[in-house]
């Protein structure tokens, strides 16, 4: 075989595929969105789609931060450092991604924007101090694992009375994100993704606990199972998600215990509860605009918040033209039905988000997908 | 981005600071999100800040895993890299 890596423990792996293919009824298919880039990485890493039956399939869901960010968002960003002149500070991730006209803060660096990778919002944060003359914004993207540690940065700032830190707020919510495309009635052309059930976050899941889900469980009679990182861990989730499934039942499991409770990092929620509300509705690349699903800054910290300090100019934002990203995250394309993918778009020249990121499913499939031999269909 | 790292609570410091280690990379974290944090607890880290704590099976296991599958470096290296933050 050509994985990347071997299952660490490759008995382990074999019973369990080999019970999956025991539960898995023949005449009918299971479709099993991993919502988290985490898990997309991991199932092309060890080759798990290939230890599944013919009829067990995963999509891939929006779950990486930097692919949902929708190109207006990133042209405001560009905006703060170029006309605003501040001093953008974002992950890594961010760094690479093309915004409209294919600009990306690397570009805008190399042209002479200060823009800044850190590797944490207590990097922005010394920015901010070591340079009172200068307005310092953080462009706050992520899910739930990312928001905690900027709610504390924004609380220190206000601690320290930090007059020149702002926060440009890109959070997401996940279960708002599953429920809406279990909604998928409301969906653009290409129709919904068919999906039987979901492999929840593990992080994200750590903070805000395994309840946040079971309202979306409910609603839409599809089971959710939390799972860990591990091959074994997605492995083991999908045969609970196949029995419950099997059963008729639409709950939501936890099979990472080790990490994720019920009700989470109470601690970082109430952080993240004082320092941001809930946007009326959010633009997500793929998605489009989604009821509730996005965080900004409560008014009690307007002081620190970039859209209130800074004016941002209507802008015509365009994704990079044939671009299947917003399919792709929808799980209603894959990558390799991009006409682009590989020959126009690689990593090293990423057109969209999900070329960039490693969470990315164009990335993923670019770095393994390739690897597995074109005519072979799933065996167990 | 995505990718939390387990590290070994070495000491404690003021301001809901504390330095831990990963394998040989020592790093100044923020404890604000756990409500309580010992020396020789292991936590999660992603971001500069402990998500939760671990056991410490768990934490083997998980570095172990990330070594396995080549993105430990990757992850240390990003950890290290405080490169652009001390102007
Ligand atoms: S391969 Fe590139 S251009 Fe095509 S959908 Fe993926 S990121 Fe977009």
């Amino acid at each position: 075989m050509r994985y990347i890596s071997e299952f660490r423990d490759r008995k382990l792996a074999d019973t369990l595929a080999a019970r999956i293919a025991r539960e898995a009824q023949p005449g009918r298919d299971y479709h099993f969105m991993e919502f988290c880039g985490g898990h997309t990485h991991a199932i092309f890493r060890y080759g798990v789609q290939d230890m599944m039956p013919a009829n067990v399939h995963f999509v891939h869901g929006p779950g990486c931060p930097v692919c949902v960010l929708p190109v207006r968002r990133l042209d405001d960003a560009l905006e703060l450092a170029e006309r605003h002149g501040a001093i953008l500070c974002t992950y890594g991730d961010m760094m690479r991604v093309p915004g409209t006209g294919r600009r990306s803060l690397i570009r805008a660096k190399a042209d002479g924007a200060d823009i800044r990778m850190v590797y944490s919002t207590l990097d922005a944060l010394k920015i901010a101090r070591n340079n009172p003359g200068k307005q310092v914004v953080f462009f706050a993207i992520g899910f739930e694992t990312t928001t905690p540690p900027t709610a504390v940065a924004i609380e220190i700032a206000k601690s320290e009375g930090l007059e020149n830190f702002t926060v440009f707020c890109n959070h997401v919510l996940t279960p708002t994100a599953i429920g809406y495309i279990l909604s998928s009635a409301d969906f653009a052309p290409g129709g919904p993704a068919r999906i039987d059930g979901f492999l929840g976050p593990s992080h994200v899941s750590a903070v805000i606990g395994s309840r946040p889900y079971e309202a979306a469980a409910e609603r839409y009679r599809k089971p959710v199972v939390i799972a860990g990182f591990e091959p074994l861990d997605v492995m083991q989730s999908v045969l609970m998600l196949i029995t419950q499934v099997n059963e008729g039942r639409a709950e939501v499991e936890n099979q990472y215990t080790r990490v994720v409770t019920r009700d989470g990092n109470q601690k970082a929620q109430a952080l993240v509860a004082k320092a941001f509300q809930l946007r009326k509705s959010f633009e997500w690349r793929g998605l489009g605009s989604v009821t509730e699903s996005a965080l900004r800054i409560r008014p009690e910290y307007e002081k620190f918040d970039a859209e209130t300090r800074f004016e941002l100019a209507d802008k015509q934002s365009r994704e990079v033209k044939s671009c299947e990203c917003p399919s792709v995250l929808r799980g209603v394309k894959k990558p390799t039905e991009c006409k682009l993918f590989g020959t126009v778009c690689t990593p090293d020249n990423p057109m969209g988000a999900c070329m960039v990121s490693s969470e990315g499913a164009c990335a993923a499939y670019w770095s393994y997908g390739r690897l597995r031999d074109p005519g072979k269909t799933d065996a167990a | 981005m995505c990718l939390a790292i387990p590290a070994i609570v070495q000491s404690i410091e003021p301001g809901d600071m504390a330095i831990v280690a990963i394998e040989n990379v020592r790093k100044r974290i923020s404890t604000a999100l756990l409500d309580s944090v010992s020396e020789g607890d292991y936590v999660l880290v992603h971001v500069g800040y402990a998500l939760h704590l671990l056991s410490e099976e768990e934490a083997q296991q998980t570095l172990s895993l990330m070594a396995d599958a080549g993105i430990l470096e990757d992850e240390l290296d990003e950890i290290r890299g405080e490169a652009s933050c001390d102007t």
